[in-house]
């Protein structure tokens, strides 16, 4: 379990975050949702340790992250950003094997390269392999960075809007995927994401925020209301049943 | 070395040295070989300082146009030296023993670049692209007051100076090439252990954070063997600004590998290859009629545009 407790954080005099305390459950797939600019990206940093904490305490299964040395840490939690601007020359390959860095801390066994392997295969990516990350689309390219957040093998997995630039297809295969993932290895993923028919259908858990408070948090069926995600976002939003699955109706 | 393509520039580097060493040799055996010696050591260490630095900063600042001097390292090191010359009279600086002198400015320009980045870093939050933009205009200080200085020089101590300001491949002391030498070992002999840690570093702060990599603190490391290893090849020689990029976009043109184990080596041997056969040319074809920086800097100019009209350097 990750708990977030008093968090707040701001950047030069702006506040992202103002006093959040949040329980994200261990074992599930828990959607971070809320309108732009609301901070999700910031919790998600914080909680992936991208930017030092503040004020306030973020504690994974009882300890302070701010505590634990980081090589530890990635054992534990993988993240994918947002915004991967890889410059340099780098292969589909060389990308997806930096994922086992923190197991391997620069002498990877067979282990290490099965797994690599493996995962270009699950992620459809054994034919870009080869390829330089300049040369691949924006979609390919996001699929090779969660390949390499999915090879690290970690207890939690967090993404920052994996299905950008993703179509259809990817989009629908990553998300069963991460289903997988939570069901039957007992993963615990959280995923900030914008597209509420993907987080309505794969989320356990829900935690909305907006203007850097937590709106509300709690299972999927309790939480997501056609009431609650109007007002989380100022536009009308109708959750409509159908066939037992829940659909996000807003245009 | 595993790769063939770093064996054939070992190779190739050695044969370079052995021919510039015994060439037309006649009389005089012992101290031309002594005055030779200083001459090729100088040059391959210098190659190897200019073409390590450069791949290290590229690395950091994740960027492939890019080389130390934008970030004024050695308008900072030229000022150092119009401040020494100004304070102190061009006859005392002349007369500095030379290892004191090296020493010295290695140590300054160590220290100046650990406050600069230890202020700066924090300042701009680890962002290296603003990083770099405080390093440009600390650079232009650097310049515009070591201009400011050279206004107020005595023409005879500007005459001094003007011997720093440009690079010079021909007054290497031998007691300077040694500290240099030492420091330039040690700094690869750290550099070299961090070979696979600096192959993460390219994946972006974020992302090697992410895996477990202490990121800040690695940075700043790397970013002062970059200052000591400027001061190194700037003390011995003056400032070259262009051999790096040259270099670095060769050696990733050869090697075709982000590896920094692959792409360090290669890169310091073709630095080494490019100032050899530089100062060869220099002073046999050329009859010494310009400097070797001209040479480099125009020659290699010239091929860094081919290469880059062809794609070969991306």
């Amino acid at each position: 379990m990750i708990s977030v407790s008093t968090l707040t954080h701001s950047l030069g005099h702006r506040l992202i975050l103002d006093d959040i305390s949040v329980e994200i459950p261990k074992g599930k797939i828990t959607a971070l949702i809320g309108p732009n600019g609301a901070g999700k990206s910031t919790l998600l940093h914080l909680i992936a340790r991208q930017n030092p904490v503040q004020t306030g305490v973020i504690s994974l299964d009882g300890e302070d992250i701010a505590k634990t040395a980081s090589t530890d840490m990635a054992l534990r939690m993988a993240v994918v950003a947002q915004e991967l601007g890889v410059a340099s020359r780098l292969r589909v390959r060389d990308l997806v094997g930096f994922g086992r860095w923190p197991q391997h801390q620069g002498r990877p066994t067979e282990v290490d390269k099965a797994a690599v392997e493996k995962a270009l295969e699950e992620f459809h990516l054994l034919d870009l392999s080869d390829r330089f990350l300049d040369e691949i689309s924006g979609g390919q390219r996001q699929r090779a960075f969660v390949a390499m957040a999915y090879v690290q093998d970690t207890d939690w997995l967090l993404l920052d809007e994996p299905l950008n630039n993703l179509d259809i297809r990817y989009a629908k295969s990553l998300m069963a995927k991460l289903r997988n993932m939570a069901e039957e290895k007992n993963k615990s993923i959280v995923i900030v994401i914008h597209d509420l028919n993907y987080a309505l259908a794969n989320a356990d858990y829900f935690i909305a925020v907006k203007e850097g408070k937590v709106a509300f948090a709690g299972e999927t069926s309790d939480v997501a209301t056609s009431e609650s995600l109007s007002e989380l976002y100022d536009a009308e939003v109708n959750i409509i049943e159908s066939d037992g699955k829940c659909f996000a109706f807003h245009h | 070395m595993s790769d063939k393509r770093l064996w054939a520039l070992f190779i190739s580097l050695v044969l370079v040295v052995a021919v510039l060493f015994f060439w037309n040799l006649t009389t005089h055996i012992a101290f031309i070989l002594e005055l030779r010696a200083i001459k090729i050591g100088g040059l391959l260490v210098v190659g190897a300082a200019i073409g390590v630095s450069t791949v290290l900063f590229q690395t950091i600042s994740n960027n492939r146009i890019l080389t130390p001097s934008i970030m004024g390292f050695d308008s900072l090191y030229l000022l150092m030296q119009t401040c020494l010359i100004f304070f102190l009279s061009g006859l005392t600086y002349a007369h500095m023993p030379g290892n004191l002198l090296f020493l010295l400015n290695t140590l300054t320009m160590l220290i100046a670049s650990v406050v600069l980045f230890t202020f700066v870093l924090k300042a701009t939050r680890h962002d290296i692209q603003l990083m770099i933009l405080v390093g440009v205009i600390f650079g232009l200080v650097f310049r515009s007051f070591s201009t400011f200085i050279q206004r107020l020089i005595d023409p005879s101590e500007f005459a001094v100076l003007q011997s720093v300001m440009f690079a010079q491949f021909g007054g290497i002391n031998e007691k300077e090439l040694l500290s240099a030498l030492m420091l330039l070992v040690l700094v690869c002999c750290w550099v070299a252990r961090k070979c696979q840690v600096l192959d993460v570093m390219l994946l972006g702060r974020r992302t090697a954070k992410s895996l477990g990599v202490d990121y800040d603190r690695l940075q700043f490391m790397v970013l002062c063997a970059i200052s000591i290893l400027v001061s190194v090849s700037t003390a011995l020689v003056g400032p070259i600004i262009f051999l790096g990029l040259l270099v670095s976009a060769l050696a990733h043109s050869l090697m075709k590998t982000h590896r920094h184990a692959l792409l360090l080596p290669a890169a310091a041997m073709i630095s080494a290859l490019i100032l050899l056969l530089g100062q060869a040319l220099f002073e046999n074809l050329l009859e010494r009629q310009s400097t070797l920086t001209v040479v480099i800097e125009f020659v290699g100019g010239l091929f860094f545009l081919v290469l880059l009209s062809k794609g070969k350097i991306k």
